[in-house]
Parts: C-alpha cells; sequence; structure tokens
C-alpha cells in the first residue's frame, strides 16, 4: 500500500497550490466593479436572456454512448494486461475467442447506433 | 514526536514530498517554456518576431506573464453561481498535476552526485536532535512512485478535468461559455474512447499497467539495431495504435486541429471566456499540463520512455532521453498549429466515431491476432 500513498501527498501540494492561486488573486487583483464589467460577455452587448437555455440533446447522446464503450474499454484492459503471461498456445487461443466474441457483440452495438444516426451531427 | 519522526514512513512520505516538489517544480517551468516556445515558434513560422522584449530573447517572458497574471483584476460577473465558478479551475487544476507522481523520468536507482555526503549529513542532524535516521540517499528512483495500476491511474485523472470543464461553462452563465463547455466535454469523451482503445493494443505485448514497468520492457533491440520500442512491437498493430493514440491525444487536449472549444471566431474563449486574472491562468496552466501528460505517454508507453543508448551505464543519461522524447511531442503541438487549419464540428464528431474507434477496436483484434502468433 505504500506505493499509494504519494497519491494522497500530491493531492494535497496541488489543493494546495491550486486554492493559494485563488485566493491569492482574490486579495491582491485591485477590484474596480462596474455594471458593465460584471456583466457576463456578449459582444459588448446587454445579454439577451438567460444563458441556462436548452441546448441540443446530441450532447446526452454522446455521454451515453461515452459510458457504454468506455465500459468495454474497461472490461477490455484487464484482459490485455494478462494476455501475454498466458504461455500455451491452447490457453491464449482460447481466452482470444472469448475477447474476439465480446468484441463481435460490441460491435453489432456500434453498427446499430451507427444506422441509428446517432453519429450525424448534422441531421435534426 | 520523536518516534513518529523515527518511523520509515514519515522519511517515505517527506522524501516523496520532495521528490512531488521538484518534479513539480519541473513541470511548472516546462509548462511556462512550453507558453514562451509555443509564441516564439510560431512567431518563426509566420515570419514575425514574438515575444523578444522581456530578458534576452524575451527568456523572462513567462514571468512577466506570471507577475501580470497576479496582478489582474479578479472579476467575478454578478450572474454566475458563485461557488462553482470558483472551484471549476481547481477542479480542472487538480486532476491534471495529480499524474506526475507517475510519469517515469528514469531508471530506478540511479546514483545521486553527493548522494552520500547528502545522506550522511541528514543522519547526522537527525541524530543531533534525537533522532535514529537512517537514510540512504546514494541511489534515487527517477520517478515519484509506480504502482500496478499507473495507466489507469492516469487515466482516471485525466477523465476528471472534464468535470472542471462541464462546471466552469455551466456556472458562467455565459452563451460561449455553455456552448464552449458543451463542445469540450463532448469532444473530450469522444476522443478518450480511442485513446484508450488504442493503448489497450499495446499492453497485449507490454502486458501491465505499470508506467515504470512498461518502460523497462522496453528495453534492449531486435536484430541488434532496431530498439525495442512498443510502437514496433507487433507489426503494424503498434504503428497503428501509435497514430490513433496520436490523434485523440491532441482532440484530448483540445489543441489545434481540433482546438474547437476555443474557436475565438464563434465562442469567444470557449467555456472560459468568464474567467480573468489568476483563475483563467490555472484554466491555461491545466490545459498545458495535460500537453505534458498526453506526451509523457506518448514516450513513456510508445517510444521506451527512458531507454536509448548509455542508459544502462549513465543512468541520468535516461533522463535526458525521456525528456528529449517529450519535448519532441511538445514541439509537435506547436507545428501542427503552425501548420493546420481547424475541423468542423460534425467532421470532429465523424472522425472520431466514425474512424479513430473502429480504427483502434480493430487493431486491438490485429494486435492480438498477432499476439497469438508471435508472443
Amino acid at each position: 500500500m505504500k506505493d499509494y500513498l504519494p497519491i494522497l501527498i500530491v493531492f494535497i501540494f496541488v489543493l494546495g497550490f491550486a486554492v493559494t492561486n485563488i485566493v491569492l488573486s482574490h486579495v491582491i487583483g485591485r477590484r474596480k466593479d462596474t455594471r458593465a464589467k460584471l456583466m457576463p460577455y456578449e459582444c459588448g452587448m446587454d445579454p439577451v436572456g438567460s444563458a441556462h437555455q436548452r441546448f441540443s440533446v446530441k450532447f446526452y447522446l454522446v455521454a451515453m454512448l461515452f459510458i457504454l464503450f468506455d465500459i468495454e474499454a474497461i472490461f477490455l484492459l484487464p484482459w490485455a494486461v494478462v494476455f501475454r503471461s498466458l504461455i500455451t498456445t491452447l490457453s491464449r487461443s482460447f481466452v482470444f475467442i472469448e475477447m474476439m466474441a465480446f468484441i463481435a457483440v460490441l460491435f453489432v452495438g456500434y453498427v446499430y447506433v451507427w444506422k441509428k444516426g446517432l453519429f450525424e451531427w448534422t441531421r435534426g | 514526536m520523536s518516534s513518529v519522526l523515527n518511523s520509515i514512513d514519515i522519511q517515505y512520505v517527506l522524501g516523496s514530498l520532495i521528490k512531488i516538489a521538484l518534479f513539480w517544480v519541473f513541470i511548472m517551468i516546462t509548462v511556462a517554456y512550453m507558453v514562451y516556445a509555443e509564441r516564439r515558434v510560431l512567431a518563426v513560422m509566420q515570419n514575425r518576431l514574438g515575444p523578444n522584449r522581456v530578458g534576452w530573447q524575451g527568456l523572462l517572458q513567462p514571468f512577466a506573464d506570471l507577475i501580470k497574471f497576479i496582478f489582474k483584476e479578479d472579476i467575478i460577473p454578478l450572474s454566475v453561481n458563485k461557488v462553482l465558478y470558483i472551484v471549476a479551475p481547481v477542479v480542472v487544476l487538480v486532476p491534471a498535476m495529480m499524474v506526475l507522481i507517475v510519469y517515469p523520468f528514469g531508471p530506478r536507482s540511479a546514483p545521486l552526485p553527493g548522494g552520500e555526503m547528502l545522506s550522511n549529513m541528514l543522519n547526522n542532524l537527525g541524530n543531533s536532535l534525537g533522532y535514529d535516521w537512517a537514510l540512504d540517499l546514494r541511489h534515487v528512483n527517477l520517478f515519484v512512485t509506480n504502482f500496478n495500476v499507473g495507466l489507469l491511474y492516469i487515466f482516471a485523472l485525466t477523465s476528471l478535468g472534464v468535470y472542471g470543464i462541464v462546471i466552469a461553462g455551466w456556472a458562467s452563465n455565459s452563451k460561449y461559455s455553455l456552448l464552449g463547455g458543451l463542445r469540450s466535454s463532448a469532444q473530450m469523451i469522444s476522443y478518450e474512447l480511442a485513446l484508450s482503445l488504442s493503448v489497450v493494443a499495446i499492453l497485449i505485448p507490454a502486458g501491465t499497467l505499470d508506467l515504470v514497468k512498461i518502460v523497462e520492457g522496453q528495453g534492449g533491440t531486435w536484430f541488434g539495431f532496431i530498439p525495442k520500442w512498443n510502437v514496433l512491437a507487433l507489426f503494424p498493430a503498434g504503428i497503428i495504435a501509435f497514430i490513433v493514440y496520436l490523434i485523440s491525444a491532441i482532440a484530448e487536449t483540445n489543441r489545434v486541429p481540433f482546438d474547437l472549444p476555443e474557436a475565438e471566431t464563434e465562442l469567444v474563449a470557449g467555456f472560459h471566456t468568464e474567467y480573468s486574472a489568476l483563475k483563467f491562468a490555472l484554466f491555461f496552466m491545466a490545459e498545458y499540463v495535460n500537453m505534458t501528460t498526453v506526451s509523457v505517454l506518448a514516450a513513456a508507453v510508445f517510444l521506451g520512455g527512458w531507454q536509448g543508448p548509455l542508459v544502462g551505464s549513465y543512468p541520468w543519461l535516461g533522463f535526458v532521453w525521456f525528456i528529449a522524447k517529450v519535448f519532441f511531442f511538445l514541439f509537435l503541438y506547436i507545428w501542427l498549429r503552425g501548420t493546420l487549419p481547424r475541423f468542423r464540428y460534425d467532421q470532429l464528431m465523424n472522425f472520431g466515431w466514425k474512424i479513430l474507434l473502429p480504427a483502434a477496436l480493430v487493431n486491438i483484434v490485429l494486435a492480438a491476432v498477432l499476439g497469438v502468433i508471435f508472443l
């Protein structure tokens, strides 16, 4: 477990650095607030409406697809790591075929998503 | 108190802290001069001068920039969600910098010049204060730590940065920020798939996720002259993985030609439009640290990390080889920026999902087939 201890140390170290920066900026930078300066930037005009509006559902779909495929990637990682340590050709071929089946299923899903048009950004 | 300082764990913690601080300073200097180099090299490519006034050839420019950042007015617009607005730069920077502990800068137990004197001095100091120290600094590992999930640790932390970008875009309550944040996050998660899948193909010959061991496994040569780098392993699977990795790494760090989140002609500055002073600097730093991280991975996983001629006899040379490889990739970023135009957003998404992702998947199959036959 000792090898993992630096994670905690570096976390505290870097967090301290980031927070110091934020505080420093707040303390040292001089402030002269005007109404126009405190408005959100919109090319010099007064902002029209709130920025928290509806946006394209595509972003949501991409996020969902990402989760699906990233989980597949997580399954592939340990498989790839142990692959070399399997000595015999038989065990290796077995593991290989297993994973090919997995990738084939993944690929069918991928083709389905493609045909459904989820990768078409320009289509409504 | 003395018993606490006696324990080996405290010494380990202190040792790691010192190493982290040193490597952190190194990364900060790299980032600062990367910004400077980018401005100068781009200027040369575009036949102009670039910053050359602060110090000789403008070499003190990064420090001038830093001072300016500190004294800039820290504007917090009225309409922002204040807590999230302030937290966002921290959320982006902290995971970006946390990965430095697994950077494999150089080999294990390199002889430290003056290490014997240093350890004697420290031990004497400890003994005179009544502690029982037995530090041995004659050999040091040129990395902070290594554990068997090093690569996963980097992937996990670099993807955490997306949260900060989404938070920044949403909390700013500005249209440009929101659109920039959404684009940024969608782009980063899309290319992250290709990024991690391309590395999977390399893990088949490498056989471990520990970055130090991955580099150690790339020592030696094939036929006496071809370096045993993973990029050439299981030919051509290694080289395909490398290309896919490189493209998605550039997209992952939002750089030219994939710098749509910061397409200034349409989105001003993307998710950090509303940020100023050091808060902006934190985003800026995080971007450059992330560039360093993907370059480190490219060098360590594909190009043999610190491996190179004469490393066996001079371990510190490994550090030089490693830095040279990393700087090559950092230069590549600038080069691309001076050369390529920007993608359109639908082209970007198409490229990521329809070309890179299947290419990475097929490459895994190819690597596995070659692995069954040749490994």
